[in-house]
């Protein structure tokens, strides 16, 4: 894996932030996108663009078959038995929230959700919002103080009344990776459906769903590379066939009239309305650049910087990192006694270093740590070691100035 | 001194900085040295929520003039109330009110005052004219 030339396909990289090169460490948030998924944007609104299906013209069909194909490259990235098991959505929360929409007949009064207490709001909102309208119980897998999850006590929870298991893959705050195979047989074995979050799994862990046989699998195309506005719910056939339609409109019908109308089958059931065309191309870019860097390299080279970052801000004195599962990726949290995560994060900036602070969309999770936030830092394919150096040293500058 | 005069002597104080670092070590200076606001107002109902760094606000009319004490959680935003504050209290509400307050875009801190930086700051202007506004009103009364 060739850093410089990496480098090279992010452009954006290549750019002063306050007098200081940019150092980019906030790729859970979002990624950068290469040149090849740039390209394959405006190829497609230079010579491509046309409503897909049903068009009897060339370009319809040439927008349509690019779709499709897209389609069929997703699937095959996570390892999918069939491409209609992808369903084009806008991102994860959207995923997530088709789901919440179309379980409405599924959960009766009395029923239960488990989520865990590591989930982002968009993993926790809509399974209570759901509970809350039919009035049944959120329960929650405990999260551990290093920042794991308690798998015997997820087979107590797992109750018959429990209806599914709603579960992030990677901790976009503590950086854990869940032992999500061991939970979902687990979850299995008492009849429990899962779904994971993969915004962040998809990214920086190799996803093979059938191997993982899980039911449903959350993940947004921007956090790993792909444009903004494009993400994708897959969901075994098997459920997808039994639950009912999300939105209602174009493409998702089969037969209508004023007294009855039928479904499309599988995906375009849950593709009401013109999809985002253009995203879905730029994700099988994107996705394309990720095989051909080759996922191996790049999870080696993401596990080397997690592990130098560690090391080096373990050195800085009150260093407190959030989130110490051995089971780790791309992903740091951490607080600095008796320093407020904001302004770390405010001097930070003026060095050119780009973190989040903040509760990251997890305030239950900040609440369990009783902490008002934290700075985080997560690395993507194009960081190096050396901005780890620069990042270390800037907080070293930072912390002098504020204590 | 009028509010548009202590502007002045802020942006010209600033000025004297030559890079960013003195800069923001005087904003975390002045964050530190002032307690700004009396432990009983530091609850819930003086809280204006800014997500990332909280602010509590404590306005009180004397006389004709508006009085004001506030505090944040982190230093840098404390710093900034510590400048607005002292720009802004001791004036009329309707000094307040006419207030340009454009010293933070002069002094290179503007960004410190926008919605999406999350910080109360932006609120607490708010929250600081609402009360200039209920002020005004109730001594026309």
């Amino acid at each position: 894996m060739d850093i410089n030339q990496i480098r090279k396909d992010f452009p954006i990289l290549d750019q002063k932030v306050n007098g200081n090169p940019l150092v980019y460490f906030d790729n859970a948030a979002t990624t950068q996108k290469p040149l090849t998924v740039i390209q394959r944007i405006s190829d497609y609104y230079l010579r491509e663009n046309s409503n897909v299906h049903r068009g009897v013209h060339h370009l319809s069909q040439v927008a349509t078959e690019a779709y499709e194909n897209a389609r069929k490259y997703v699937a095959d990235f996570i390892n999918a038995k069939e491409s209609k098991e992808i369903i084009f959505t806008r991102g994860t929360t959207e995923s997530i929230n088709l789901l919440a929409t179309v379980f409405v007949p599924w959960i009766h009064a009395g029923d239960e959700i488990v989520v865990s207490g590591m989930e982002h709001h968009s993993n926790m909102v809509p399974w209570q919002q759901l509970c809350e309208k039919n009035k049944a119980r959120l329960k929650v897998l405990p999260v551990a103080l290093n920042g794991t999850l308690d798998l015997d006590f997820l087979e107590k929870l797992l109750t018959p009344k429990v209806k599914l298991l709603a579960v992030t893959h990677l901790s976009n705050v503590l950086g854990t990776v869940n032992p999500v195979k061991e939970i979902i047989r687990i979850a299995h074995k008492k009849g429990v459906p899962v779904l994971l979050d993969g915004a962040q799994g998809i990214a920086h862990t190799k996803v093979d769903v059938q191997d993982l046989d899980v039911d449903f699998y959350a993940f947004s195309g921007h956090k790993v590379y792909a444009p903004m506005g494009i993400g994708v719910l897959y969901g075994r056939s098997a459920w997808l066939q039994k639950l009912p339609p999300y939105q209602f409109g174009g493409e998702m019908i089969d037969d209508v009239s004023f007294e009855k109308t039928t479904f499309s089958k599988l995906p375009y059931k849950y593709e009401a309305g013109t999809p985002n065309v253009a995203g879905a191309l730029g994700m099988e870019a994107a996705l394309r650049y990720v095989n051909e860097t080759g996922w191996e390299d790049i999870l080696k080279h993401e596990d080397a910087l997690l592990r130098y970052a560690t090391e080096k801000l373990e050195n800085i004195a009150g260093m407190r990192i959030i989130g110490q599962a051995k089971d780790k990726a791309a992903v740091i949290s951490f607080l600095i006694h008796g320093i407020h995560p904001f302004d770390l994060g405010t001097l930070l900036d003026q060095m050119g270093i780009a973190v989040r602070t903040g509760h990251h969309c997890a305030q239950p999770l900040m609440d369990f740590y009783c902490i008002p936030g934290t700075v985080r830092a997560s690395f993507g394919l194009y960081n190096t070691k050396e901005e780890i150096d620069i990042f270390a040293e800037a907080i070293e500058k930072a912390v002098s100035m504020l204590r | 001194m009028s509010i548009a005069e202590k502007e002045q002597m802020v942006i010209e104080e600033f000025s004297l900085f030559e890079d960013w670092m003195d800069k923001y070590s005087y904003l975390i200076e002045l964050g530190k040295e002032l307690p700004l606001i009396d432990e009983k107002y530091k609850t819930n109902q003086y809280l204006i929520s800014g997500c990332q760094s909280r602010v509590w606000l404590h306005a009180e009319l004397k006389g004709d003039k508006i009085f004001l004490t506030a505090d944040s959680d982190a230093v840098i935003t404390k710093g900034i109330i510590s400048l607005l504050i002292r720009v802004l209290s001791g004036h009329t509400p309707k000094e307040m009110l006419e207030a340009k307050l454009d010293f933070l875009e002069q002094i290179g801190l503007k960004e410190h005052l926008s919605p999406t930086r999350a910080n109360g700051l932006s609120s607490m202007v708010k929250q600081i004219m609402l009360y200039a506004r209920a002020f005004q009103i109730k001594m026309n009364q």
